[in-house]
């Protein structure tokens, strides 16, 4: 099983990899349609502008590859602005649409707080989770985002709260996602890679 | 909105050494980058900060190589500055594996370089330092290391930095740095209360209860420090259980 890891230019993919490499995965970058379509496991992380997310996956005609392997129940892990690309819409960048893979908009956290939301950060669980198995209920993660979704369905599994509560944690099906950088959160995260690697055996 | 308070260990870096100093003169090799980097990372550091303190052009290979180096031992946040006078060199950075940058002089210089690097890589990924000394009833900017005033108020110059796209500020007192007596609490705290993003004070920690103050009455969010860790002063964990017996949210990693 190789992960392969969605190369969009705009993050930091090789940190991604070096955790993956830790735990003993083997992972590959792609850029093309025909990497992602036949892609056994998919992991997108993210980091900066949704715009900038979103333009590359459709200049790269990465869309449809992604959502249709998605549809079919490859197993998928979103990161950061990976889990936001995942709905409608973004306050972002309004103008642009999303994966639609799940409904609802993405929103500015309000500016009760010191923002971005930068920082380690705890969970309040939601529903079970199979990412968050084996991991203390007050293990911290880290975050780094000023945008977050905020109006979550049934798929949050855990939330975060900062100035208001927003999905952390997503798991619907074949889909996952975390809106924390599990790569950058030292043995919880990786902790998290381990359970989505479980799930993708 | 139980955000822990961060501790960031801070390497000062000569190409691929770390250097000491106080008040940024009188330099010596103090180890390995990556070496101390794998240590804190496992002592539970919460982020790890690297400098460039020559910020030489044709060493800049060697501070690249450092930072990738460095970035394979973390499984916490890099930040990586000294020298950044472009999106280019920022780039250059962040793919060489640091998550962020810092923007010292050249950002002073050319402030537009703070909205440039914070449009194309995201506000997240830009911390503007500053380096403060104290001048009367208020505190100045001061460029190159320490060396030269920039006829700045450090106060104003964070604003403006905020508003063109800064993400975090990093602060430290020029007045404090390397002299082990204590953060500056009453620079921090007006920094922190004028500005919206988080403030990451800097300069002058060695005791336990320089942390602790610096957290509340100077409002930090988190603290940065060298000497402490380096020398084995106080280990990080130690340092966190201290915090935590005040009631001072902090990551207790196992």
């Amino acid at each position: 099983m190789k992960i392969t890891l969605l190369d969009c230019g705009v993050s930091n993919v090789a940190s991604v990899e070096r955790a993956l490499q830790r735990l003993g995965a083997e992972s590959q970058r792609a850029a093309t349609p025909e990497c992602v379509a036949n892609a056994d496991a998919l992991l997108l992380p993210g980091v900066g502008h949704f715009e900038a997310l979103i333009r590359v996956l459709d200049d790269r005609k990465l869309r449809a590859p992604l959502c249709d392997s998605i549809g079919r129940g490859v197993p998928f892990l979103g990161i950061c602005l990976g889990l936001q690309a995942l709905y409608d819409a973004s306050d972002e960048a309004p103008g642009l649409t999303g994966l639609q893979l799940l409904p609802g908009r993405v929103c500015a956290l309000p500016a009760v707080a010191k923002l971005p939301h930068m920082g380690w950060n705890r969970l309040v669980l939601k529903n079970q989770s199979r990412l968050l198995e084996g991991i203390d209920a007050d293990a911290y993660f880290y975050f780094a985002h000023s945008f977050a979704a905020i109006e979550p369905g049934e798929e949050m599994v855990a939330a975060c709260s900062y100035g208001t509560e927003f999905v952390a944690v997503l798991e619907k099906e074949n889909m996952c996602a975390v809106q924390f950088h599990p790569e950058k959160s030292g043995g919880a995260g990786a902790q998290v890679l381990r359970n989505f690697l479980r799930l993708c055996a | 909105m139980s955000l822990a308070r961060r501790i960031i260990p801070c390497l000062d870096v000569d190409g691929d050494r770390v250097v000491k100093g106080v008040n940024f003169v009188e330099l010596r090799d103090a180890g390995d980058p990556a070496q101390l980097g794998a240590r804190y990372n496992a002592e539970g550091a919460d982020e790890l900060v690297v400098l460039d303190i020559a910020a030489s052009r044709d060493r800049r290979p060697t501070f690249l190589e450092t930072i990738r180096r460095v970035a394979a031992e973390l499984a916490i946040p890099l930040t990586a500055g000294g020298g950044i006078r472009s999106a280019e060199d920022a780039r250059a950075v962040l793919r060489a594996g640091a998550d962020k940058i810092t923007l010292n002089t050249a950002a002073v210089a050319r402030p537009e370089l703070i909205s440039e690097t914070s449009l194309e890589f995201g506000a997240q990924a830009v911390v503007l330092a500053i380096d403060a000394k104290r001048d009367g009833d208020k505190w100045v900017v001061m460029v190159r290391g320490g060396r030269d005033s920039a006829n700045l108020d450090a106060i104003a110059w964070a604003k403006q930095g905020v508003a063109l796209g800064a993400g975090e500020i990093l602060v430290t007192s020029m007045d404090r740095d390397g002299t082990k007596s204590g953060f500056d609490t009453a620079l921090t705290a007006a920094i922190s209360s004028t500005v919206s993003v988080p403030v990451i004070a800097s300069g002058g920690a060695k005791l336990p209860e320089h942390f602790a103050e610096i957290f509340t009455a100077g409002h930090a969010d988190p603290a940065l420090a060298a000497s402490i860790f380096d020398e084995r002063i106080k280990p990080i964990r130690e340092l966190k259980e201290f915090l935590a017996a005040r009631g001072i949210p902090v990551r207790l990693p196992c």
